[in-house]
């Protein structure tokens, strides 16, 4: 029961954190460098090289 | 599969892609989807997380990548690997080909340690990008994401069909040698190469997505172990790194004993009344 309790808690710590990190990455600016990644063809993905 | 199919039809809802050879342009290919899910893929409407984040940890100068690692946290921390189970498209692809009616072999000697190969991926695909700048490992040797990305890519475009090379031969060795385990081992690539299964997995214990079994109802059948695909004992560690909340444990049941949800192993409050306790007295 203590366990359980225990491990909802770092869940919903690790939750938090999770959206805390990508908040300072949004702000960062982080958002477009991956948008800048996904409109272009990857050539390692597609193994073009 | 209902759930399975709907995420991996919305993760690439640019059906247009398919045809033209294009990938989407739009503004929400900036946010990562939960699952493996190729960003060169033509009908892809998100970013990949392993691509994002093996594209961030091998670009210079080096940035901490907060937003990607955030995202990947928080799905871990909020799903763990019901990600795997519910929102994958590889994961769906392979569980269709489980329907194929061949002799299934879930259960071997070599199962236990080919387990421990996915984290070892993770690691690679996480340390490597540091010595070789602008190296993808993992997308460019395993993902099988992407090599399905490059046949609707070539099927719609000469011009990538010419380029394609040793490296493709490569991945689409990968990518068959992974079609015909699947038809014989449940989720083969879930269970032995995928990174994000690893790092999901890691998450499993303490998600806010979690099984529970009521061990006061619980028979001890062992019917829920004996339907497991992916190895688990329900009973003994229904948290498991392994366990991807597909739900078959919870069917098999027949005492009810397995639940699985958010407020799964919450112990129900119990609202006594002044009345009622003066009665106990």
């Amino acid at each position: 029961m203590k366990n359980r309790k225990s491990s909802r808690t770092a869940g919903f710590i690790l939750l938090a954190a999770g959206a805390a990190l990508t908040a300072a990455g949004l702000l960062q600016g982080q958002y477009a460098s991956v948008l800048a990644k996904a409109i272009r063809i990857c050539m390692e993905c597609v193994g073009i090289g | 599969m209902g759930i399975q199919a709907a995420a991996a039809l919305l993760q690439n809802a640019n059906i247009k892609g398919f045809f033209t050879g294009r990938i989407s342009e739009n503004a929400a290919k900036g946010v990562c989807v939960p699952g493996l899910n190729c960003y060169s893929c033509p009908g892809a409407v998100g970013a990949c997380p392993m691509g994002a984040l093996q594209s961030f940890l091998g670009a210079r100068p080096f940035r901490i990548p907060y937003y990607v690692v955030g995202l990947l946290v928080f799905f871990g921390a909020l799903l763990g690997r019901a990600v795997c189970g519910f929102l994958c498209p590889i994961g769906w692809l392979q569980e269709l080909l489980d329907l194929v009616p061949t002799r299934k072999r879930n259960r071997f000697r070599l199962d236990r340690p080919l387990r421990k190969l996915k984290y070892l991926v993770l690691a690679a695909s996480v340390i490597l990008p540091f010595f070789v700048a602008r190296t993808p490992f993992f997308c460019k040797y395993v993902c099988p994401s992407g090599t399905a990305a490059a046949l609707f890519l070539a099927a719609a475009d000469k011009t990538v069909r010419s380029m394609l090379g040793s490296l493709f031969s490569w991945k689409l060795a990968v990518l068959i040698a992974l079609i015909l385990l699947s038809l014989f081992i449940f989720r083969p690539f879930c269970k032995y190469l995928c990174p994000l299964g690893a790092l999901y997995g890691c998450f499993n214990r303490v998600a806010l997505y979690r099984g529970s079994v009521n061990e006061s109802t619980c028979i001890g059948c062992g019917k829920c172990t004996a339907v497991c695909r992916m190895g688990v004992d329900p009973v003994k560690n229904i948290n498991s790194a392994e366990c991807i909340r597909c739900g078959d444990c919870v069917g098999s049941c027949p005492a009810k004993a397995i639940r699985f949800g958010f407020t799964a192993g919450k112990e129900p409050r119990i609202i006594v009344k002044e009345a009622d306790m003066k009665n106990v007295q």
